[in-house]
């Protein structure tokens, strides 16, 4: 297929594994490499090639008009340039990609560490740039998760309509080194309902963890846009999201995920019902609740009021949240914990500035743009006047000057091309500012689930507070009668009943809410450290680029410099 | 300022060397641009100083005071009165507005117009134009009225604009063959008006893209101005290290947007400004091709009127009518108009043979030198860029 020293030699190996449906999705991969026929080509010929190409990448992250616009197939500069010196752009990338310079060096950031990747590194390294300075750290383990091939599906059962309800499956493919997996390569089938299943069931398992946010739902864009542009974007989003999954220490070797990659067929993980019907639920047990004593069972203290379908207890904690918030007196638990007050201002303040810079960087991005399609144009309106100068010359002194006017012409071009190749990359180094900011969603919910936490022992703590208090004045008014009631005897013991078992929720409340207080902690700790390491290589990796582009650039122009440095010479 | 070319251009060949003092010499420059008057009737006025060693001047140095519309009056009056040669094109008359009063327009219309007086006054046969003594030495009152007389004749500025465009949309109907050929027919005419004609658009495209290049400079060093910035705000947020990084990335981000800024301006004046002056340097040329067409026809014209008369005149010869003594005298006046016709149409044509060759060379250089000036500029500013971000990068890797 592809000359062996190719980089895209990984490439190859992975694709003797892939079943045939992989080997149509993969279609679009393959092209990038075929038009590099320079065998030797370094990382960056192939990459220039691949980019410079006018395929619509799938795997392009930014979904923004700017990275649309960088591949579009209407780049004037990518169809056949008039002139005959000019030539494609995978051979002509040869003709100035040495001397090695700084450039080429610092190029290589993305391939040979991360063995993770069996894809070139090219491609994949445009989807995930935060999975690379981690991943390679890790102990030899990884995992691969690629989503492919859309395909219609009939909704079979209870369709009212004749032809019923169709949906589009998407093929999920997995391959892992990780042994609490099955095999090292399945695939199964899912549609985006069982995705939101999944993210629902890890929100309830792992609270207190910053579990990536699942891709919205998109309702409005469904029915506005194009189906086939919709399925593409949500095809790519959903590949994202699980890679992002898989990322996560805890979260890769979880149950629901396993499952959920593994398992043929339905996916066995119970479904969220929707709100009508717990609802219903609810409004069934309430009157019993009122008329009995009641309280919520220790097991169900462990999930949020918000979500369940003990809507006497949503109540109570919401009057609680309200005794806090309203009431002067203060509740008899609050957050302690000044370090985690400060953390969350920090992280408040961090998702500012994220926000910010992750506008700014799009900005710098368009800028970049701009100037290498401007520089383009500029080029081409010279290659234009040379062409109709060679024709249409009445004058030797012209003649002259056309060959100059070409060089010039040429390495506007030039230029030109370096400034868009040195987009796509920014954009890939960026990309990290929309990612960590996209985590905040994720920072958001752990935090909402310590804080609902909180709210249930809360609730609970008052709740006993007042059992207490009834308890001492039936005590009391009991005593008085002689001989004992029976109403009233019969009564505190039922109390005393409802006490022990609120006193065991209660405890259990407060572990559940220890726990995720700790897990709050661990993953802040892990997300700064993370943090930390994209953003370091996100510099690193922007600043290269800019200083190799710079230097190719600097030489193009230098060369048009010299050889025209005779008319300034006449001047003297 | 006693330069004799814009400072973009070289010398051609035809250009005389410096001249030490016995050597006649005619300096011109046009300075300190004021803004004048108020509102919407507020303009600019230079000072333009002479300095001459010619007795047909006054003196050896003239200070007058001039306005852009007194310059006009001047590219007019030699247009005129020099048919045939190619009028050093004036800056264009027509600006936005709000940039009308900006320090860069001033400034670029300031050198313009000094680049035009000092080619005219380096011309071989337009320095000597009593037009351009008068314009160089008579005071702001009198200059004003010779202004308002020509004005008078043609109402408006944008009137006489209006009939230049006029007659150049009649020359290319006559040239493009729409009108009925009271044409030159010859060959190589034909192909250089073509040449003209397409040179003008294709250096009309590259200007425009070369003026966005200048924009696209300036948008790219802001945006990366402010990407600095925020970059400094979020490493406030980081620890000390990446922080320490972060607010290293916005320095060097302000660094080279400043200097991103600095090569938009050089590009500015270095090569979009001599792309505009070819375009309407080649629009001059348009107009003295009009001019030609004119002469021609009225050459023709004449000639054939002329011819008429021959017979007419021979009609009553042959009659002996009285009238012929009348039609004799009125032949013989056309006779020599037909004449000083020809003679102003031949002038014409050997003048516009020689300037072209002129015009050509003088641009071949005026561009070389732009291209060189944008090649330098482009590797220099690349090459800081470089060094910028290439220090920045050692720091980063000891992180």
């Amino acid at each position: 297929m592809m000359g062996a020293e190719n980089k895209g030699h990984d490439y190859e190996e992975a694709h003797l594994f892939a079943s045939k449906e992989e080997m149509e999705s993969l279609v679009l991969h393959e092209h990038p490499f075929n038009s590099n026929s320079n065998g030797n080509g370094n990382f960056f010929s192939s990459y220039g090639s691949a980019m410079s190409s006018s395929l619509p990448d799938s795997h392009h992250p930014l979904s923004s008009s700017v990275a649309t616009a960088i591949l579009t197939d209407s780049d004037p500069l990518l169809s056949p340039p008039p002139y005959p010196e000019l030539h494609g752009p995978s051979s002509h990338d040869n003709s100035y990609i040495e001397p090695p310079s700084y450039a080429d060096v610092i190029f290589s950031p993305f391939h040979g560490e991360d063995i993770n990747s069996l894809e070139s590194p090219s491609l994949s390294s445009i989807n995930s740039p935060m999975s690379f300075s981690r991943t390679s750290s890790s102990n030899s383990e990884y995992i691969r998760i690629t989503v492919s091939n859309p395909q219609k599906e009939q909704e079979t059962s209870n369709s009212i309509v004749p032809g019923g309800n169709t949906y589009f499956t998407y093929l999920i493919t997995t391959r892992t080194n990780i042994p609490e997996f099955v095999a090292t390569e399945f695939s199964v089938r899912r549609r985006f309902r069982d995705v939101v299943t999944l993210s629902d069931r890890l929100a309830e398992s792992y609270r207190g963890f910053f579990i990536p946010p699942r891709p919205d739902k998109n309702v409005m864009e469904s029915q506005m846009m194009q189906k086939q542009e919709f399925v593409e974007q949500r095809r790519l989003a959903l590949e994202k999201y699980l890679r992002r999954l898989s990322e996560h220490p805890m979260i890769k070797k979880s149950d629901e995920l396993k499952v959920f990659l593994q398992v043929q067929g339905k996916l066995p993980l119970p479904t969220s019902t929707d709100v009508a019907s717990r609802m219903l639920d609810g409004a069934v047990k309430l009157p019993k609740q009122l008329l009995g004593e009641s309280t919520v069972a220790p097991h169900e203290v462990v999930q949020p009021a918000k979500g369940g379908r003990d809507l006497l207890r949503l109540f109570k904690e919401l009057k609680q949240s309200m005794v806090n918030d309203w009431s002067g007196s203060r509740p008899l638990v609050v957050e302690e914990d000044k370090e985690f007050l400060e953390k969350k201002e920090k992280m408040h303040d961090l998702e500012q500035q994220l926000s910010s810079s992750s506008q700014q960087a799009e900005s710098l991005v368009k800028a970049q743009q701009d100037m290498g399609e401007t520089m383009g144009e500029l080029g081409l309106a010279f290659i234009k006047l040379t062409k109709f100068e060679n024709e249409e010359a009445v004058f030797n002194s012209q003649r002259a000057r056309v060959l100059d006017m070409k060089n010039f012409a040429t390495a506007a071009v030039k230029a030109s091309r370096f400034y868009r190749e040195l987009n796509l990359h920014t954009v890939k180094h960026l990309d990290a500012l929309h990612g960590h900011l996209g985590l905040m969603l994720a920072v958001h919910s752990a935090f909402t689930d310590r804080t609902s936490a909180l709210l249930t022992v809360q609730t609970l703590l008052t709740e006993l507070a007042s059992l207490q208090s009834r308890s001492e004045k039936l005590e009391a008014a009991s005593s008085k009668v002689f001989g004992g009631d029976k109403t009233r005897i019969r009564k505190m013991e039922e109390l005393k009943e409802t006490m022990r078992v609120t006193e065991d929720a209660k405890n259990v409340a407060i572990r559940e809410y220890e726990r995720i207080k700790e897990n709050n902690r661990i993953e802040l700790e892990r997300l700064d450290k993370e943090r930390h390491t994209d953003f370091l290589s996100m510099l690193k990796g922007f600043v290269a680029n800019q200083v190799g582009y710079a230097e190719k650039i600097a030489n193009v122009w230098g060369r048009v410099a010299e050889e025209t440095s005779g008319y300034v010479k006449e001047s003297i | 300022m006693d330069h004799q070319q814009p400072p973009w251009s070289v010398s051609g060949s035809s250009q005389s060397p410096r001249s030490p003092s016995s050597q006649p010499y005619l300096h011109v420059s046009v300075i300190d641009p004021v803004k004048l008057g108020n509102g919407v009737q507020a303009y600019i006025s230079y000072r333009v100083i002479t300095k001459t060693n010619l007795h047909e001047y006054q003196g050896p140095e003239k200070i007058v005071i001039r306005r852009y519309s007194d310059f006009v009056w001047l590219h007019d009056r030699l247009f005129e009165k020099y048919k045939g040669f190619f009028i050093p094109p004036l800056p264009e008359k027509n600006a936005v507005e709000k940039f009308r009063f900006t320090a860069e327009f001033i400034e670029m219309r300031r050198l313009a117009l000094d680049i035009f007086l000092n080619r005219v006054a380096s011309h071989h046969e337009l320095q000597q134009s009593e037009d351009l003594r008068t314009f160089l030495q008579v005071d702001e009152a009198v200059m004003e009225r010779l202004r308002a007389h020509e004005n008078g004749l043609f109402k408006k500025p944008a009137e006489l604009m209006q009939i230049f465009k006029d007659v150049q949309s009649k020359v290319s109907n006559v040239v493009l063959g729409k009108e009925k050929p009271v044409e030159e027919s010859n060959a190589e005419y034909e192909k250089l008006k073509h040449y003209i004609f397409e040179l003008e658009n294709h250096l009309a495209e590259a200007q425009k893209h070369s003026y966005r290049l200048v924009k696209r400079h300036r948008e790219l060093g802001k945006s990366l101005s402010d990407f600095g910035k925020a970059m400094k705000l979020l490493g406030s947020c980081e620890g000390d290290s990446l922080g320490k990084a972060f607010s290293e990335l916005g320095a060097k981000s302000e660094v080279v947007s400043v200097r991103l800024q600095k090569e938009a301006q050089q590009l500015l004046m270095n090569f979009e400004e001599p792309l505009k002056d070819y375009v309407l340097a080649v629009q001059s040329i348009k107009a003295t091709i009009a001019e030609r067409a004119n002469a021609f026809r009225q050459h023709c014209e004449l000639a054939e009127t002329m011819k008429l008369k021959e017979i007419n005149l021979d009609k009553l010869t042959l009659t002996r009518s009285d009238k012929m003594r009348e039609a004799e005298t009125e032949y013989n006046q056309l006779k020599q108009a037909n004449e000083e016709a020809k003679r102003r149409y031949d002038d014409m044509v050997r003048l516009m043979n020689e300037e072209i060759v002129r015009f050509q060379e003088q641009k071949t250089l005026d561009i070389g030198v732009a291209f060189h000036n944008f090649a330098n500029g482009q590797a220099r500013l690349a090459n800081n860029i470089a060094d910028a971000w290439r220090s920045l990068l050692h720091k980063l890797e000891s992180c």
